[in-house]
């Protein structure tokens, strides 16, 4: 006996595996602006909603923003991950500037070394799921991460 | 380019395209003030419906906007925040945004005639004994 099977009328999902979807370079204002379109296309081309695609996008705004304010530019890597259970997204951003000499400083509110109110980091902490940073004089990394479930 | 802002009776317009420089908030921060201490309005309007990322930057220029229309007598108006935006903005902190705000554009133009008038015009004649 043949099972009924409903037809399948879901988008066709990409194939498993991880991607490198951008690499923006950032040198200028306009810059902040394509990394945060190539992030936002990234998270709904793997199936991300609208509001994850906002909070990507904010974050990509605040990493690229320090990145250019701070070291004088950097570059800004989009990954995505997908496999059988979960969707994820890594934001990398990277500069050879100062560094920040004070990381537990640099993710509370209030805390800035740029003239800035000393928000950014702090809300990007908030808004994804890992944060981690490398940070030393001359090398900046910061990979933030976000992983939904399938 | 700068944001046009455009002036209907009092109250000025904008409305922020959805890729906004840091330059060109700035930019709209400054034609606005000129253009109340001008005398051509007394309250400001900014539409944000397009807006589908508001960060940490362009909350604190438009909330320190609000602030100095405010302390220059005069009211502005945040209008039309998508909901996601206004998701991640709360996320980010207590206060991200600090001024008023109204659904939409119509909203935002009757708020400040409301408050513009419940304190009293720039052209108010001073009442006579």
């Amino acid at each position: 006996m043949t099972k009924f099977r409903p037809p399948d009328r879901s988008e066709p999902e990409p194939p498993p595996g991880d991607e490198t979807r951008a690499v923006v370079d950032i040198r200028a204002q306009d810059d902040i602006l394509r990394a945060r379109q190539a992030s936002r296309g990234a998270a709904a081309a793997i199936g991300f909603g609208t509001v994850d695609q906002t909070r990507l996008a904010t974050v990509v705004s605040e990493l690229t923003r320090n990145a250019l304010i701070y070291a004088g530019g950097g570059a800004c890597r989009v990954l995505t991950r997908l496999t059988a259970r979960e969707r994820s997204i890594v934001i990398e951003v990277e500069d050879s500037g100062p560094g920040i000499a004070n990381v537990a400083g640099a993710l509370t509110r209030g805390y800035s070394t740029g003239g800035g109110l000393g928000l950014g980091l702090a809300a990007v902490h908030k808004l994804m799921d890992d944060l981690t940073i490398e940070t030393c004089p001359g090398h900046t990394l910061v990979r933030a991460g976000m992983t939904r479930r399938r | 380019m700068r944001v046009p802002i455009l002036r209907l009776g009092r109250v000025l317009l904008t409305s922020l395209p959805a890729d906004l420089t840091d330059q060109q908030v700035m930019d709209l921060q400054i034609d606005a003030l000129a253009l109340i201490q001008a005398g051509k309005a007394d309250g400001l309007v900014i539409d944000i419906t397009a807006a589908d990322v508001v960060d940490s930057y362009m909350a604190r220029i438009l909330s320190e906007t609000a602030k100095m229309v405010k302390i220059m007598g005069g009211v502005a108006v945040l209008a039309g925040m998508q909901p996601a935006v206004a998701l991640t903005l709360v996320e980010m902190g207590r206060d991200m945004i600090d001024m008023e705000t109204a659904f939409d554009l119509e909203g935002g133009v009757a708020k400040v005639g409301r408050m513009v008038a419940s304190r009293g015009g720039r052209h108010d004649e001073v009442p006579t004994a």
